[in-house]
């Protein structure tokens, strides 16, 4: 069963400069995505800065309106809503379903509350009765691994990763259908995100989550993610369950994006490469394929011609022209 | 099992400098916080000491020690950071004042240093050229023109595209990858013996990375230099050191080789870090190894082994109490009773 479905979304900055701050361009941040997430699924969002993952979960969670395109989104069975059109007020009952998980456990933790209440608020702001919350704000730090005694102190009491649990409490305080989870764990320490990472997995286990996870770590994104779309320049350029993904890429920028990762392995050394040249502008994106100045199998073809997403094995799907032909360098 | 020494007595490989007995305090109105709890380490021409552990380890610590960038309440509380080690030319520099003349020719010109954020390195007010050219006259006599000459030759080994217009750009100009390549550019100005560079691709996106490391490597090859690097990623580590110091609240718990450090880590927290590495082949729905609880803050540290309240092996009654002895530098160890009791056994 589909929890949300992404159909055609675009979203486009203005660029206004000079006195009158006039409109001299546009910044295509996303382009044509469509992807959807069912109900128990672990969907990643994956690529390097300025790719416009951010900006799709924004969207979703309608922090930012889209430009065109739908977000099909069920909070419970049998009814599905558009969100892309709605108001701010006619969104308002619904934002209780999407929740989210954010990349620094220190700014998004109001450092003057106290931990059950900032675990409470979203039932507070639903109208949840006192005695209610107080019920649930146990279960929810028992459901994190947090002690029920952390109720009544503050944050700066919590190291890094004991805040990212306070986070997640609070994100599932009203058992959401969708979560968003902006990088939560790019900011942690090795061993804190180990625990985190777990966590979330036992999460997804016995709640059935379905989670947009939108991160720049393959590693991470390996461990926790059904399936995996890829962006480049507001695109995605590849999308696949997951283990197809990261053993056969069909995407020359997925295959340079595996490759470029430091492997913990010594008897890799001098293996890793890295594609030449910067990520292309999205301002000012190249013609036809956004990766072809950067693609060391480009030809002519994927410098006028946008290439389009197609599916090359059982729900892998790959924008390239080329996709059918090559054979590409996965991790084994 | 002997320990080992990590540099083959036979290789030419130089000392540079050498960290001995390094202690670092920070002073707070509650007392003094321990950040460096006596580090002794050797960085050899021509080879790369990586440098890794978790936030609070005191790895930047180190590296702002030796160039004396520690800010009050820190003080270096005892120890000797001696470049030249055994030279009649030898310099202590923790006994430097660190606005000293000599302390600023060696801060820049025979220690390069390469930042996380190349902004930290860089002002805005002013083109990448004109700050590279003013950090190659401060440390040698060339004159404006020839000072400029050398910027575009060190523009264009670091790799950035037309070299002879960039040096005109100013820092906001460039993409993260093009300014962290300047950083690398200034931190090569007086042409250094020994580089520092602390989690100098942290901040950057991953193909941007690689690139970035693959030219460290190379310069780090061709000039000969003694590279420390510190970062908190193993994968870098392995991709990138010769030698390996892994720290734990303030010390070093282990120095290994890479190759050994990755096949057969001695220390108990190098084996928990090594297994709660993410891992690009695992398995839908794998879970990583953890190490239980958190670092705890340097003002809280244990008595005994820093590490025993999280360690799977604690020795009752041993490692609550006692610490463990500190690793030798250049000799292959780890600072646990366990380690300790296999090499004498």
């Amino acid at each position: 069963m589909t929890v949300l479905e992404v159909d055609g979304l675009f979203k486009e900055f203005p660029i206004r400069s000079g006195l009158l701050q006039r409109e001299t361009g546009r910044v295509r941040a996303v382009q044509d995505v469509s992807f959807s997430i069912g109900r128990g699924e672990t969907l990643a969002l994956v690529g390097e800065s300025g790719c416009g993952k951010t900006t799709v979960a924004r969207c979703i969670l309608r922090a930012l309106p889209p430009t065109a395109g739908a977000i099909r989104f069920s909070p419970e069975p049998g009814r599905t809503i558009d969100m892309a059109p709605l108001s701010r007020r006619a969104l308002r009952p619904l934002r209780r379903h999407i929740q989210m998980i954010f990349q620094d456990p220190y700014a998004s933790l109001n450092p003057r509350m106290m931990v059950g209440d900032i675990i409470a608020e979203p039932m507070l702001v639903n109208a949840v009765p006192a005695a209610q919350r107080q019920v649930r704000v146990r279960e929810l730090l028992d459901l994190v691994g947090l002690p029920a005694a952390a109720r009544t102190r503050f944050p700066h009491a919590f190291s890094g990763g004991q805040r990212q649990r306070i986070g997640i409490a609070r994100a599932l305080a009203l058992d959401p259908t969708l979560v968003v989870a902006d990088e939560p764990v790019s900011a942690l320490d090795v061993s804190v995100q180990a625990q985190i990472i777990n966590l979330l997995l036992d999460l997804q286990d016995r709640l059935r989550l379905s989670m947009l996870f939108v991160a720049h770590d393959l590693g991470v994104v390996r461990h926790v993610s059904d399936r995996v779309a890829v962006m480049y320049v507001g695109r995605i350029v590849e999308t696949a369950p997951t283990a197809a993904l990261y053993t056969r890429p069909r995407h020359p920028y997925t295959e340079a994006l595996l490759a470029a990762v430091p492997k913990p392995d010594p008897a890799l050394r001098d293996q890793a490469s890295a594609p030449a040249g910067e990520i292309a502008d999205p301002a000012n994106p190249p013609r036809g394929c956004a990766f072809h100045p950067r693609c060391p199998y480009a030809e002519s073809r994927c410098r006028t011609e946008l290439p389009m997403l197609q599916e090359i094995a059982p729900a892998h799907w790959s924008a390239c022209h080329r996709t059918a032909e090559l054979s590409l360098r996965g991790v084994a | 099992m002997q320990p080992t020494p990590m540099v083959e007595p036979l290789s030419a490989a130089r000392h540079v400098l050498s960290v001995r007995d390094l202690v670092v305090d920070f002073v707070q109105d509650t007392g003094a916080v321990r950040a460096l709890d006596g580090v002794s380490l050797d960085l050899h021409a021509g080879r790369v000491l990586g440098v890794v552990g978790e936030s609070g380890c005191g790895k930047s610590v180190t590296a702002r020690a030796i160039l004396r960038l520690i800010d009050r309440p820190g003080r270096i509380a005892a120890g000797r950071v001696l470049l030249d080690p055994g030279s009649p030319e030898q310099q202590d520099l923790a006994a430097l004042d660190p606005e000293s003349r000599a302390m600023r020719a060696v801060r820049g010109g025979r220690i390069g240093l390469i930042f996380q954020e190349p902004m930290t390195a860089l002002s805005v007010h002013y083109t990448v050229g004109n700050q590279i050219i003013e950090a190659v006259r401060a440390h040698s006599d060339l004159s404006k023109a020839a000072a400029r000459e050398r910027v575009v030759t060190l523009l264009h080994e670091v790799g950035i595209p037309r070299p002879e217009t960039r040096i005109d750009a100013y820092p906001f100009q460039l993409s993260g990858g093009l300014r962290q390549r300047v950083g690398i550019a200034l931190a090569l100005a007086a042409d250094p013996e020994i580089l520092i560079a602390d989690e100098p691709t942290t901040a950057l996106d991953v193909t941007t990375q690689a690139q970035i490391l693959a030219l460290l490597r190379r310069l780090q090859r061709t000039k000969g230099v003694a590279l420390m690097l510190i970062t908190h990623d193993m994968g870098v580590i392995a991709q990138m050191a010769d030698d390996v110091a892994v720290m734990y609240l303030g010390r070093i718990v282990e120095f290994a080789p890479v190759a050994r450090l990755f096949t057969a880590p001695r220390h108990p927290y190098t084996r928990a870090l090594l297994r709660s590495v993410p891992n690009l082949r695992a398995v839908p729905r794998e879970r990583l190894a953890t190490i239980g609880g958190a670092v705890p803050h340097p003002g809280a540290r244990p008595v005994g082994c820093p590490f025993h309240p999280r360690c799977p092996e604690v020795i009752a009654g041993l490692c609550e109490s006692q610490a463990p002895p500190v690793v030798p530098p250049d000799q292959a160890g780890a600072s646990c009773f366990h380690a300790t009791a296999e090499a004498s056994a």
